[in-house]
This record gives structure tokens, sequence and C-alpha cells, in this order.
């Protein structure tokens, strides 16, 4: 799932043109980013708060299983990064 | 005796120029150029030699070649150039805040109900009844 501050309209438009098929939640306030400590204040237009690129992977029973925090804004997970750390934790799950 | 253009020179400003917008339009949608812009510091790289080739025949053979003047120019403004392209890239984007507050791997994620881009509730707890986990994607947005 993708957590912003976009509005809903903002979200449709950017999953439709991308094709992308997860879910796009809305947070205009900031509230659930704040809460994951993931708030980059003042970075948005007119200084207005945003979230800082982040991933959390979270597994069934709610645990955070993988965090990435990058350095750098032009640098983000990339899916097969995502996609390796889920294969591994399944893999260490079933053994 | 009429001196000859200096067309190392302009091609050194140009290829600056190329190398700037390129990555701003377009190696900037590749993660393997963008991440390290290699392609674009490569670029920076022969534009360089080509403006001090360019300069070397400007000032070592001034009655052959012109661009004494052009060439201080074009390349104080390629050097403008490649150092805003190295503070944006090595400066700004790593401007962001540390997060040491965030929730760790090995601890509970925080509960949360937010809209869909349809405007339907989605609760984290909700969600993880039905799928074997998920993967939460903070992003900066378009606003």
């Amino acid at each position: 799932m993708a957590i912003s501050v976009d509005s809903n309209e903002e979200s449709r438009k950017l999953s439709a043109s991308q094709g992308y098929t997860f879910p796009f939640l809305s947070d205009a306030k900031a509230e659930v980013i704040r809460q994951y400590g993931v708030l980059h204040a003042h970075a948005g237009e007119n200084g207005r708060d945003i979230a800082r690129p982040a991933e959390f992977l979270v597994d069934a029973t709610g645990t955070i299983r993988w965090v990435n925090l990058t350095d750098d804004v032009r640098v983000r997970a990339r899916p097969e990064n995502a996609l390796r750390v889920i294969d591994e934790l399944t893999l260490a799950s079933a053994r | 005796m009429k001196r000859n253009w200096n067309a190392w020179l302009w091609a050194g400003f140009g290829l600056t120029l190329v190398a700037a917008f390129s990555y701003m339009f377009l190696f900037i949608w590749f993660p393997i150029t963008r991440d390290v812009p290699w392609v674009t510091l490569l670029l920076f790289i022969a534009a360089g030699w080509l403006l001090a080739v360019g300069l070397k025949r400007a000032y070592g053979q001034p009655e052959r070649y012109r661009g004494k003047v052009s060439g201080v120019v074009l390349s104080v403004l390629s050097l403008a150039i490649i150092g805003l392209f190295c503070y944006g890239t090595l400066v700004l984007t790593k401007d962001i805040p540390a997060s040491a507050d965030a929730p760790r791997a090995g601890q509970h994620a925080p509960e949360f109900t937010l809209p869909d881009a349809g405007g339907k509730p989605v609760a984290l707890s909700e969600l993880l009844k039905t799928h074997k986990g998920a993967l939460l994607i903070f992003y900066r947005g378009y606003w």
C-alpha cells in the first residue's frame, strides 16, 4: 500500500497513469505519517508537511519485519528489493 | 589570416547542457542511472575534456583559434551547471530527517485506518486478516 498526503483524486490520477493495482491511502493530515515517525516537516509545497520516502514490511501478525529508510530521496527501495526480502522471510518462516 | 571558430568550446558547453537536461528528463526515470548518476558524470567529464582542449587551443595557438573570452565564459557557465548538479544530487536530495522514532523490525506496526483512492476506509488490522502481509510505502506525493 502506498501512503502519502496526496488527495484521493491525486492518487487516482497517479495509479491510473502508472497502471498500479495496489491501494493508495490518503493521509492528508499526515497523522499516520507522524505515527510511523516518517514526517518530513515543511518539505512540501508552501511548507506543507509530507512523508519522507520509507518502506515497512508488516507480516500477518502485525509485526514489522523489514524497514527501509533511505538517506536520499532519489534512492528508493526497488520492487525487486522488496520482493527479495519477502521471499527470504517466507522461506525462513517455512523452515 | 582569419582565425578558426573554436568548436571544441561550444561542443563542451553543449554537452554540459545535454548532460544536465538528459538527467532531469530521461535518466531520472531509471534507477540504474538515477541512484548513482554515472552516465551524467561521464558526460560531464567528456564536456570538461572538450572545454579543456578548446581552451588550450584558444590560449596556446591564439593566432589560429578564437575563444579566449568565449572559452572562459563557457567554461565558467559549464562549471556552474556541474556545480549545481552536484549540489542537487549530493546535498539537496539527502536533506531528509533521520526518522529515529520510526518503528523498527520486530516491533508491532502501529494500527491505522485511512481512506483509499475511492474514499473507502482501509484498516491495517482488517487487511491483515485476509492477507499474508502488507508493504507500507510512504512517499512524498505530488501534492
